[in-house]
């Protein structure tokens, strides 16, 4: 989640102080992503750096003080919400790479340590399902911010499940047979054997 | 709050000799007043078995299964049918509504069943369709009903009357996410309002709505988590509240 680019898209409905864009911003995304005060005002301090905003005064920086939206702020918000041009692979999680080492280490029980993983993102959804349920329903943020987490959280399970499905279908590989050799391909991968 | 539903130790096998399977071991589990719980474990896992024992539609080879602190293994198959209209109600992954009756006729015929006067039992089955904002459907037949629809039908069976446990297998089936999500909000709040669930699924979208999720795996609980607390705050990046 970019604080950068939730206040510029705050300040394209015009002129904000900057206590004013903290209370928006926490109302819109639900109150999920509270900022500090000093978060804020840093952000905006580095915006208005990059001329991206621009304040009304030379006052010091504070509640009071006003921010508005430059051009070149509107032209690098439009450019953030448009879908990325990059279609590179996104950036590996780092617990595929925590299972793929543990499948490696000897003595490493892995389903005990995929449920201990399971176990623990099952109770983070059940955090954001309680956030959902608590919520009105215009409440609308909220709700969107916690689908989002609940879906998130839901892919790395279901990754989970078939990655131990995935080990226990494996046959029993005898300990003198040679490691099966590596594929360009998942040499390319990056997977380890 | 007392256990309604009680597993001590229990184990169910089938076959015998080379052909024997154990589908479920030394399970033992309490789910109490209010409290809902969901079994989550993959296909094969024995928590289909595991809520059909709890339901007493299927006996346990070993081990004692306790319903509102009666034990079953012990109760003649006629009070057992008796005690399993009155107080369990079963909620589908198919809806499981009979087509020729009407909402109202589906909720109201386990009661009537069990002796209630039809008037009565109908009346108990308005009040519930009605409490699931069905009131405007309650005369329609199944097949004019929508899936999240026929599925509400379904929960206001299983809760009405003096429903005290309430086992759902897949619940929310092939309903759309936020249909499935209405399901489980009813399925919530009936345990809210004094009833105790258990809901098996292989979905973790659809356990997140329990208080505890009990994982299962070659018939054995292996994990849960702990009773959620609605006090706690998660530490999760970028949510510091």
């Amino acid at each position: 989640m970019s604080v950068r680019h939730a206040l510029l898209a705050l300040l394209s409905e015009g002129p904000k102080y900057g206590l004013q864009l903290r209370q928006e911003f926490e109302a819109r995304t639900g109150e999920v992503w509270p900022l500090n005060v000093g978060q804020v005002y840093m952000t905006l301090q580095r915006l208005e750096r990059d001329g991206l905003v621009e304040s009304d005064d030379e006052g010091e920086d504070g509640p009071q003080k006003g921010y508005l939206l430059t051009e070149l702020g509107r032209t690098e918000l439009a450019r953030w919400l448009a879908p990325p041009p990059d279609t590179g692979v996104p950036p590996r999680d780092e617990l595929v790479i925590k299972v793929l080492i543990a499948m490696r280490v000897p003595g490493v029980d892995v389903p005990k340590l995929i449920q201990a993983h399971r176990r623990r993102l099952v109770g983070m959804m059940q955090y954001f399902t309680r956030l959902k349920e608590d919520a009105r329903e215009d409440e609308i943020g909220l709700l969107v911010v916690a689908d989002a987490e609940i879906y998130r959280l839901d892919a790395v399970i279901r990754w989970l499940d078939s990655a131990e499905t995935r080990l226990r279908n494996l046959p029993a590989r005898e300990p003198s047979a040679p490691e099966p050799s590596v594929s360009p391909r998942r040499r390319r991968a990056g997977v380890l054997r | 709050m007392s256990a309604v539903l009680e597993l001590h130790q229990v184990s169910k096998s089938y076959g015998a000799g080379p052909t024997l399977v154990h589908a479920l071991v030394d399970v033992s589990l309490a789910v109490r007043v209010g409290e809902l719980v969901a079994i989550m474990g993959p296909s094969g896992s024995g928590k289909s078995t595991l809520l059909t024992i709890a339901g007493t539609l299927e006996d346990a080879t070993s081990g004692r299964v306790m319903v509102g602190g009666t034990d079953v293994s012990n109760m003649s198959a006629n009070d057992r049918a008796r005690m399993r209209r009155r107080f369990i109600g079963y909620v589908f992954q198919s809806f499981n509504l009979l087509a020729g009756l009407t909402a109202t006729e589906n909720v109201s015929l386990p009661l009537e069943l069990d002796g209630t006067r039809a008037s009565t039992a109908r009346a108990q089955a308005r009040e519930a369709l009605g409490g699931l904002g069905l009131g405007d459907r309650a005369d329609h037949y199944p097949d004019e009903l929508s899936g999240g629809e026929s599925q509400r039908v379904a929960i206001a069976r299983a809760v009405v009357g003096e429903r005290s446990l309430v086992l759902a297998d897949e619940p929310t089936g092939a309903l759309d996410s936020l249909h499935g999500e209405a399901v489980m909000r009813l399925l919530r709040s009936a345990c809210k309002g004094g009833v105790a669930g258990v809901v098996v699924t292989h979905d973790a979208q659809l356990a997140s709505w329990a208080d505890r999720v009990v994982f299962v795996r070659d018939g054995r609980i292996v994990d849960q988590t702990a009773p959620y607390d609605r006090s706690e705050r998660l530490a999760v990046p970028g949510l510091d509240r």
